[in-house]
């Protein structure tokens, strides 16, 4: 029985690091910083183990232990989701049209020219 | 019946996932990349909340409460401080999975169910997270300046090290045979809290986007193996996910730097004396602010390349204000970013995206270099062993083999610099001692308000 569970979830993990490779040598350079903020986020998913733990009541230790452990990795959702999304907000195109042109029209292409 | 529903829920994360991370490949869609693991998140967290083995849910919302809590003001930091958060939380995620490994080996060594694949599990688990744990807090400690930033080392070092590594592994082995001989599960832990510590001691600032990388990595490995001791698949996807993001990461940070692994974590890389020696005293030429905006206003195509100290002196809203001045005058302004500029992979780039400079303008280093002999300014900002070009040709330099961003091929350079100090490990760098270059002293921030009011009274004289 444990000999079939440990492959099947060797298995698992091949294939996920394989899909982890893939997908993430396409995350654009530009991000690297919101990539890591969010693969941290989504590694709090510890909090489902976590979780068990704390819930299980099995004895005080486990139970304290199993709490911090929620703790933690919920604070890394939380935080982690949180900046991540604040810093993708914060990447904008190129404004188009209006904005950039209507402070000096004038001033702009014609000192553009006078060189 | 509620064991499909949880195992649904799993599967349903691990899609969303997956998900959020491919959507991470664009700007414009990688909002939607959060959103989905927000959802993902959320549906294993209730599918959890359902198993039949939980009793007593008090302590579990008492700690998801906690976590909020504490989470929260954490994603307010400024972004300047985000690698520091980025390390933190690796400490946070090693803890979660080194507190698990020793929960459930105590429970099961209560029981008396500990097999050698469940105690082989549970040591790794507990050596990843705990080796997490210190060693993250430590690089936050450095990167907040709470701890020594230069590196620290004495001699045998990397023998201690690798030592106190194999000591562990062993305890691990010896433990997975007699898994109820519970004194070597207490070795494990304490042996890879103090490894963790001492990794990080020997290693300086600038490798910092390197080690955070390999941290990331080992954060996401103590989740797969948290995964292999409880059976549960969705941990071991995220983790894995996890893992490999680090990895690449790393990857990417260490051929940016012409360094192995091995070179940046039990290198030092702090210690190496400066071999080249610049013989006669050579001259620089000074520009002041005016001269700077002279030329900048004369040029057609700008290039200014970042650095970390850019970000020390919070000089990135005045870098957008000038690139606003200089564009609206019709001269085209580009951002030269070079992987390991600043403290963390794409540090660069997230700054000046608050700066408010649009993502088109930042281009990567290989993108940039064949267009910077056509460029007339090369500006710099606190970028220094990135922009020097002896790691193309001095063999004798520490950086020899790195590649650069080619500043010297611009027709005319301007660095702004507090002094000549040499900077990081104390490479001279001979761009400032090139023909074409100006050094403009002072402070980033300073300098260049200096410079974008000499631009904008520019502007209004021609009015």
């Amino acid at each position: 029985m444990e000999a079939f569970d440990l492959w099947s979830m060797l298995f698992v993990f091949m294939l996920a690091t394989f899909v982890g490779f893939q997908v993430i040598q396409n995350v654009s350079r530009l991000l690297h910083t919101p990539l890591m903020s969010l693969t941290n986020a989504i590694s709090a998913i510890a909090v489902v183990g976590s979780i068990l733990i704390a819930g299980e009541r099995e004895s005080g230790f486990t139970t304290i232990l199993g709490t911090v452990a929620v703790a933690a990795s919920m604070t890394n959702i939380v935080s982690g989701f949180l900046i991540t999304d604040r810093m993708l907000k914060m990447f904008r195109e190129k404004e188009r049209g209006p904005k950039v042109s209507t402070a000096q029209p004038q001033a702009s292409t014609g000192s553009g020219r006078a060189r | 019946m509620n064991e499909h529903v949880i195992q649904l829920s799993y599967l349903i994360a691990a899609a969303l996932f997956i998900l959020s991370l491919r959507w991470l490949n664009h700007p414009r869609t990688a909002r939607r990349g959060v959103a989905a693991g927000v959802a993902g998140m959320t549906a294993a967290i209730i599918g959890t909340l359902l198993a039949p083995e939980i009793v007593d849910y008090k302590w579990i919302v008492a700690a998801l409460v906690v976590g909020t809590i504490a989470g929260v003001p954490l994603s307010w930091v400024p972004l300047t401080a985000v690698p520091q958060r980025t390390a933190l939380s690796h400490a946070f995620g090693g803890l979660a999975a080194g507190l698990v490994g020793c929960a459930k080996y105590a429970m099961w060594l209560d029981q008396g169910q500990l097999t050698t694949f469940r105690t082989s599990a549970i040591a790794l688990e507990v050596i990843l997270g705990f080796l997490t744990f210190t060693g993250s807090l430590m690089a936050a400690g450095k990167l907040q300046e709470i701890v020594p930033t230069r590196p620290i080392t004495y001699r045998n070092q990397n023998l201690v090290n690798l030592s106190l590594l194999a000591l562990a592994v062993v305890s691990a082995v010896y433990l997975s045979i007699t898994p109820q001989y519970w004194p070597a599960f207490v070795a494990i832990i304490v042996l890879s809290l103090i490894f963790g510590v001492l990794l990080i001691i020997p290693i300086g600032g600038a490798d910092m986007p390197t080690v955070i990388s390999l941290l990331n990595s080992y954060a996401g490995l103590s989740a797969v193996a948290m995964g292999f001791v409880l059976g549960n698949k969705l941990l071991i996807t995220a983790g894995a996910l996890d893992g490999s993001s680090g990895l690449i990461l790393s990857i990417i940070m260490c051929r940016a730097m012409n360094r192995s692994f091995t070179n940046v974590l039990f290198g030092a890389f702090g210690q190496v004396q400066t071999t080249a020696q610049l013989g006669e005293a050579k001259t620089v030429k000074s520009a002041t602010s005016q001269d700077v905006a002279d030329i900048l206003t004369n040029a057609d195509r700008v290039v200014i390349v970042p650095g970390y100290g850019m970000a020390v002196a919070q000089a990135q809203h005045r870098v957008h204000e000038l690139y606003d001045q200089l564009t609206r005058r019709g001269v085209d302004v580009k951002f030269a970013i070079h992987p390991v500029a600043g403290r963390m992979p794409g540090h660069m780039n997230v700054l000046l995206a608050e700066a408010e400079i649009p993502y088109e303008s930042l281009v990567e280093m290989d993108d940039i270099n064949p267009e910077l002999p056509q460029t007339d300014v090369c500006l710099v900002v606190g970028a220094n062993d990135v922009v020097n070009p002896a790691a193309r040709h001095d063999k004798g330099s520490p950086i020899f083999g790195m590649p650069i961003i080619d500043a010297d091929k611009a027709k005319t350079i301007i660095a702004i610099k507090r002094s000549m100090n040499p900077g990081f490990a104390g490479i001279e760098n001979e761009l400032y001692y090139d023909e074409k270059t100006l050094m403009a002293f002072g402070d980033a921030k300073q300098v260049l308000g200096d410079v974008v009011k000499a631009v904008a009274g520019e502007a209004a004289a021609v009015h």
